[in-house]
């Protein structure tokens, strides 16, 4: 239920009465739905399942979250090296 | 892709792997409820690698192996009638029924044809006005949305040859039922992150404050569902019991409200049997009053088929993790992935399946980084 | 469909008054031959005279023959990079060049469906043509039968080829030995995944092309090199994961790789991605496997780098003796899975 992925809208517009964008999944462009996130725009990155954007990607939060496990890298090599110079 | 390949990374994943080494004192069983976790898994070889004292149990979270066999007879018998499009996603074409798969139905001269999203289906209704369209509309509450969406456009376009066959599943009840049965073994729970994306967290603050087990809401790249596995041990370690959102650049607590306002629209809560585990009350989806002339079993007049299980099939106990798929008697012999019984091997994300696919052998593991993960 | 280029049609005379294909094309009359003389003879023969007849005669250099033949179904017949006609010329040279043997000849086998559009015949025999003088192999004998509207999806061509295996040459999967490097020629997933774009129900865009191609230049030049190559195999259907589990079962011998050696363009990536595919199982039309002993890997790498087909061969892992019939891949994080075959075609999914 959960294959989804990121991709970024490229191209915003209206069919039939019904929000849409293309969006691009690193250069593979597809049609989706964008009535579940009508704020977002041209650039924004979305979560995409079965045609449908149905979550924005927060871009800060992404970030922190990466530092966080680089800061966990870095925590480790620390305690791994407290750990090696005590007998 | 961006978000994607950055939370893929091998050296960031063997600091997660060794702070979980690192803060595991004691065996701890954790599940997670979504196919999509254990394809990340399994593919990933993520269970490999963890402590030994750290089981990972594979819950009841692909909607196509917990889609009732029942459900699957009435989809092959409409997709064979005359005059029906049967449209389906990928995944449910190999599921077999009581005496055949929809690939076996085509193969008789059913029309039966995946669709990538719902709408496809619906855009095949309005191209086909003589024929009369199906969409076999499964999933968890990550894909109701975009089923939704297809009926209400359909009714909003006034089409009468397009229908859906419904067999939508919830998450919380499935925890609830695991969580609260006697023999429950599980002492945290990973929650689906794109179900929550969809649905928000809040829902599941009730089953934390109520049985004392952390939940953390978990992404699906590697790094992701390490984080989450880490979360859950240090909370296990802590003895505390919280709801903690490890994917926080997708899922807020509220969800998405748009998505939340048509599931309300287009769908209303009911009774659902799970393939394997049995009936878990209010743990499904059907159509709502107001859509009903949509539904695919009223129209084709299939509501009365009724198919048992399996009386060798022991899905439910793998999925609530009360033994592992090689301790069923049927495991690779009565049942096998060309030939299951059961939910957990009808699809390759089930545990079964998994299991006998990536498990046939004991093969030496090497870390990513050099620190000590004990086998 | 963009419109039929017809300016490359040999013969001035006109195809009758059709414009598509009728079940009298396929009847052995006159409106057979007017197909051949007019269309198939001057595509795959140029302006040579042919004596048409029953078979075709031609000499070969004394030696083994590899012979082979395929039939070519694919949907949408024109897809990004090619089209069914350079398929079907491509797929069949390159299952004789894995024997090691250089292709020379192929016939063509036609099945139409009534009802077909004579510029798209035209244009599939025409890309034929092409291919086979990219390939420098001659179509020398085919055949014509047209079926009821609704059969054949439009067509469906077989080809078959051969070629003489060269003296000393003895290349299959039961020459793999424990130890031998697995060198793959370039990256993964491009033909599959560009027919997938454009088929209905799929469709997304893409500038992905398929790849298809003729790889028995790669074969000799390889060779030339190192004639000690144990085996090869084009990774055409269920992409390298079969070529990989296919040669593994019937050498009895284990296959281990590296994913993160595995070069797959981000478009196949990501179009993987969000199908829910795996780009190992994806068909590629232009790509072969080799299984080389220790000693020739250098030459060999060299002498594909050196190649249009080539350029990007690396190597991915080795054969084993342990877990025999079985393959092996260590994930990027260090662990190992069994790769299995996957029962049927990979279908895209939601869970």
């Amino acid at each position: 239920m959960c294959l989804a992925v990121p991709g970024q809208i490229i191209e915003t517009r209206e069919e039939a009465g019904i929000p849409m964008a293309t969006i691009s999944f690193d250069g593979i462009r597809k049609d989706i739905c964008l009535a579940y996130l009508p704020d977002l725009g041209v650039g924004d990155y979305a979560i995409v399942h079965v045609g449908f954007a149905i979550s924005k990607i927060d871009e800060a939060s992404a970030l922190e979250t990466l530092e966080m496990f680089r800061e966990l890298g870095v925590l480790d090599d620390e305690l791994a090296l407290d750990e090696a110079s005590d007998p | 892709m961006k978000y994607l390949d950055e939370f893929n990374d091998p050296e960031l994943a063997g600091a997660l792997f060794d702070d979980i080494a690192r803060m595991t004192t004691k065996p701890w069983s954790i599940m997670e409820v979504c196919g999509g976790q254990t394809h990340s898994i399994i593919r990933n070889g993520i269970d490999q690698l963890l402590p030994d004292a750290i089981e990972l149990i594979h819950g009841p979270g692909c909607p196509v192996c917990v889609t009732p066999l029942g459900m699957i007879d009435k989809a092959l018998e409409i997709a064979s009638r005359p005059g029906v499009i049967f449209c389906s996603f990928g995944d449910m074409l190999r599921v077999p029924g009581s005496a055949q798969d929809l690939f076996q139905v085509r193969s008789e001269g059913g029309d039966v044809r995946v669709v990538y999203s719902p709408l496809d289906a619906v855009q095949l209704a309005v191209e086909n006005p003589d024929r009369e369209v199906v969409f076999f509309a499964i999933g968890f509450e990550t894909t109701a949305p975009a089923n939704a969406m297809a009926v209400h456009v359909a009714e909003q376009r006034g089409l009468t040859n397009f229908s859906a066959l419904v067999s939508h599943v919830l998450v919380p009840p499935a925890i609830e039922a695991i969580v609260s049965s006697p023999h429950n073994r599980v002492d945290g729970f990973l929650a689906a992150g794109h179900v929550c994306s969809v649905m928000g967290t809040w829902q599941y603050g009730p089953l934390v404050e109520a049985f004392g087990v952390p939940v953390v809401v978990t992404g699906f790249e590697p790094l992701d569902v390490l984080e989450g596995i880490r979360r859950v041990v240090r909370q296990l370690e802590a003895g505390t019991a919280q709801l903690e959102n490890a994917y926080e650049r997708v899922v807020t607590d509220e969800g998405n409200i748009e998505a939340q306002d048509m599931l309300a629209e287009v769908f209303e809560v009911c009774d659902r049997r799970w393939r394997g585990v049995g009936e878990i009350p209010r743990s499904g989806w059907r159509l709502a009053e107001r859509y009903c002339g949509f539904d695919a079993e009223v129209r084709f007049g299939v509501s009365d088929i009724d198919t048992p299980e399996s009386a060798s099939c022991r899905s439910g106990d793998v999925l609530q993790g009360l033994i592992k798929p090689h301790e069923c008697p049927a495991f690779g012999t009565e049942c096998t992935p060309r030939h299951p019984l059961g939910a957990t091997m009808v699809s390759s994300e089930g545990a079964c399946a998994a299991y006998y696919h990536y498990r046939r052998l004991d093969l030496p593991v090497e870390a990513a980084r050099t620190s000590d993960v004990s086998r | 469909m963009p419109e039929a280029d017809l300016s490359g049609w040999t013969c001035p005379l006109p195809l009758r008054d059709y414009d598509r294909i009728v079940i009298g094309h396929g009847g052995g009359g006159q409106l057979s031959s007017e197909l051949v003389e007019h269309l198939f003879v001057p595509a795959f023969n140029g302006t040579d005279d042919v004596e048409l007849h029953d078979a075709a005669t031609f000499d070969v250099a004394a030696g083994r023959l590899a012979f082979s033949t395929d039939s070519y179904v694919v949907q949408p017949l024109f897809f990004p990079g090619g089209c069914i006609g350079d398929l079907a010329v491509n797929g069949t040279v390159n299952d004789v060049a894995m024997t090691g043997a250089r292709p020379t000849t192929l016939s063509a086998g036609f099945i139409l469906e009534e009802g077909l559009e004579l510029g798209v015949l035209g244009r599939v025999v025409e890309a034929m043509a092409a291919a086979a003088r990219a390939a420098d192999v001659r179509i020398v004998t085919g055949d014509t039968k047209v079926v009821n509207a609704g059969q054949a999806d439009g067509m469906y061509v077989n080809t078959a080829g051969i070629g003489v295996v060269p003296e000393g040459i003895d290349i299959r999967p039961s020459c793999a030995r424990p130890g031998d490097a697995i060198i793959l020629s370039g990256p993964i997933g491009a033909h599959g995944i560009a027919v997938m774009s454009s088929r209905e129900g799929l469709e997304f865009g893409t500038d992905l092309e398929s790849d298809s191609a003729p790889l028995h230049g790669l074969v000799a030049a390889m060779l030339d090199a190192f004639a000690d190559v144990h085996v090869l195999r084009d990774a055409t259907r269920g992409g390298v994961t079969a070529s990989l589990c296919e040669i593994s079962n019937t050498a009895h011998l284990g296959v281990e790789y590296e994913e993160t050696s595995v070069p797959v363009p981000a478009a196949v990536a990501a179009a993987c991605s969000f199908l829910g595919l795996d780009a190992m199982g994806i068909a590629n039309e232009g790509r072969l496997v080799a299984m080389v002993p220790p000693e020739g890997v250098d030459q060999v790498m060299d002498a594909m780098h050196g190649h249009p087909q080539g350029r990007d061969a690396c190597v991915i892992g080795r054969v084993v003796e342990e877990h025999p019939g079985l393959v092996v891949a260590r994930t990027a994080l260090g662990a190992s899975r069994v790769v299995d075959l996957p029962l049927g075609e990979q279908l895209p999914r939601i869970c």
